[in-house]
């Protein structure tokens, strides 16, 4: 890069800087995730009838559920403000490698993504006395999983939010691509809170990482194909 | 557009044949397998259709790393070719797979790490198709049609991983089958030819169907420049 540019961290944190910012004075995107989040709790409540029985086995895949769907919700959003804007050319032309844009939106995603999560987690525990959540390793599970599906996240919904289609699209697109991580998650997560040995969880958690490595290197390094023109 | 080459009539013809033969060897050479009948002779065209897809989808991701280096559209060209003609094959395999299991399994589908990623697998190619049709640019529609097939390659076997640890009862007729498979059996001398020349005429209809598509992708792509030109 030029000799003149930022270095790859100083930029990637003006961009999460940013993206905080505008979010913390707009507040709309967290609100939308939050109140997205406690309707589909909601709705899971009386679909799946969660009594204390039914609640024991599918804790996980309930959060896992609405944590990828409130997700979604963020990752579009999060783009759309960009591109809606021009605020996406303004960042292209910024004399700063295109990594740190990537990595700069991943970040902010992520913490989106967390501050959602930090606040449905102890709202779900209260709503149905589940305690075991707040375990250390299943809250360890939770970012290694929030990480993976940033990743490729980002990357896609800087491609939806550029075709005719776009909310539509990032789902469909996300959604497969992302199996592994939901799975592996809601694996080694319900295997905790079952209190199941470490060798049990050892496992998917390693899928896990192995997913987590893997697409942050190949998102980080072909992001740039996404957003050149 | 040149007229269309002698060679690929004679692929046609070829194809045909091998299919009629590989039909016939499945339906009538081979052995009635012992514990499951005749619906053991699915098989034959199941991998065979299956062993197509997993190919055609390896090329997608491949010409698509090249695409990506070479900004070549002829690259583009060859995986939208190879990702159409291989979802259709995919779908005929879980088509066929699920005819096997109704008697051999008492159920249509199960979600078994290879019918899952079978059907993961076949989702995110229709994702590929809805993302290439959302976008107009044909160079935009290359790259993320590129970088999606990429995408999709990678998580592939990865979910395939993942959803082991829940269980498998498919059987491993090449290689050891873990112990829960169910419908598992050895192959004969004769269900072994069968088997071979299935894979054979699959790979050759394959080839045929890869190069129709890639003419009708050059057309395409002139259509695109005459409307291009039109509107101007």
């Amino acid at each position: 890069m030029k000799t003149s540019a930022p270095s790859l961290l100083k930029a990637t944190f003006a961009i999460v800087q940013k993206d905080l910012a505008a979010e913390f004075r707009s507040r709309e995107l967290l609100s939308a995730m939050l109140v997205f989040s406690m309707l589909v709790i909601l709705i899971f409540n009386f679909a799946l009838e969660l009594n204390i029985d039914a609640r024991k086995s599918v804790t996980a895949g309930v959060l896992w559920t609405t944590f990828a769907f409130a997700g979604t919700l963020g990752l579009n959003r999060s783009m759309a403000v960009e591109k809606d804007r021009g605020c996406m050319d303004g960042l292209l032309l910024a004399p700063v490698d295109r990594s740190a844009i990537f990595f700069g939106k991943a970040i902010s995603n992520l913490a989106f993504m967390l501050i959602v999560e930090a606040i449905v987690i102890p709202l779900y525990a209260m709503l149905y006395n589940e305690t075991r959540i707040f375990q250390p390793e299943f809250l360890g599970v939770l970012l290694l999983g929030s990480i993976g599906y940033i990743a490729v996240g980002t990357l896609l919904s800087a491609m939806s939010v550029q075709t005719r289609t776009r909310d539509v699209l990032l789902p469909i697109l996300l959604f497969p691509v992302a199996v592994p991580v939901l799975l592996a998650s809601v694996k080694a997560s319900g295997g905790i809170i079952a209190n199941a040995t470490f060798a049990e969880i050892l496992t998917p958690l390693n899928l896990l990482i192995v997913y987590d490595v893997i697409f942050i290197a190949v998102s980080f390094m072909i992001f740039e194909f996404v957003v050149e023109e | 557009m040149q007229s269309k080459p002698i060679a690929l009539t004679i692929l046609d013809i070829v194809s045909v044949i091998v299919l009629g033969v590989s039909t016939y060897l499945a339906l009538f050479f081979a052995p009635t397998e012992a514990v499951m009948g005749n619906v053991q002779r699915v098989f034959y065209f199941h991998v065979g259709t299956a062993w197509v897809g997993m190919v055609g989808f390896v090329l997608a991701a491949v010409s698509g790393i090249i695409y990506l280096i070479t900004k070549d559209m002829k690259w583009d060209r060859i995986e939208v070719a190879a990702v159409e003609v291989s979802t259709m094959f995919f779908f005929l395999t879980i088509v066929l797979g699920s005819i096997w299991a109704r008697p051999a399994w008492n159920t249509w589908w199960t979600w078994d790490p290879r019918l899952t990623t079978a059907a993961v697998t076949e989702l995110i190619y229709v994702a590929y198709f809805m993302l290439r049709a959302g976008i107009e640019d044909p160079e935009k529609r290359a790259r993320f049609g590129a970088v999606y097939t990429l995408l999709g390659g990678l998580s592939a076997p990865i979910t395939f991983m993942v959803i082991r640890l829940f269980r498998t009862i498919h059987p491993v007729v090449i290689g050891g089958a873990s112990a829960e498979a169910q419908g598992g059996f050895d192959m004969t001398a004769d269900m072994r030819t069968t088997f071979f020349f299935a894979l054979f005429a699959f790979t050759v209809l394959f080839v045929d169907f890869m190069w129709h598509r890639l003419r009708v992708g050059k057309l395409e792509e002139k259509v695109e420049q005459l409307k291009l030109k039109v509107s101007m």
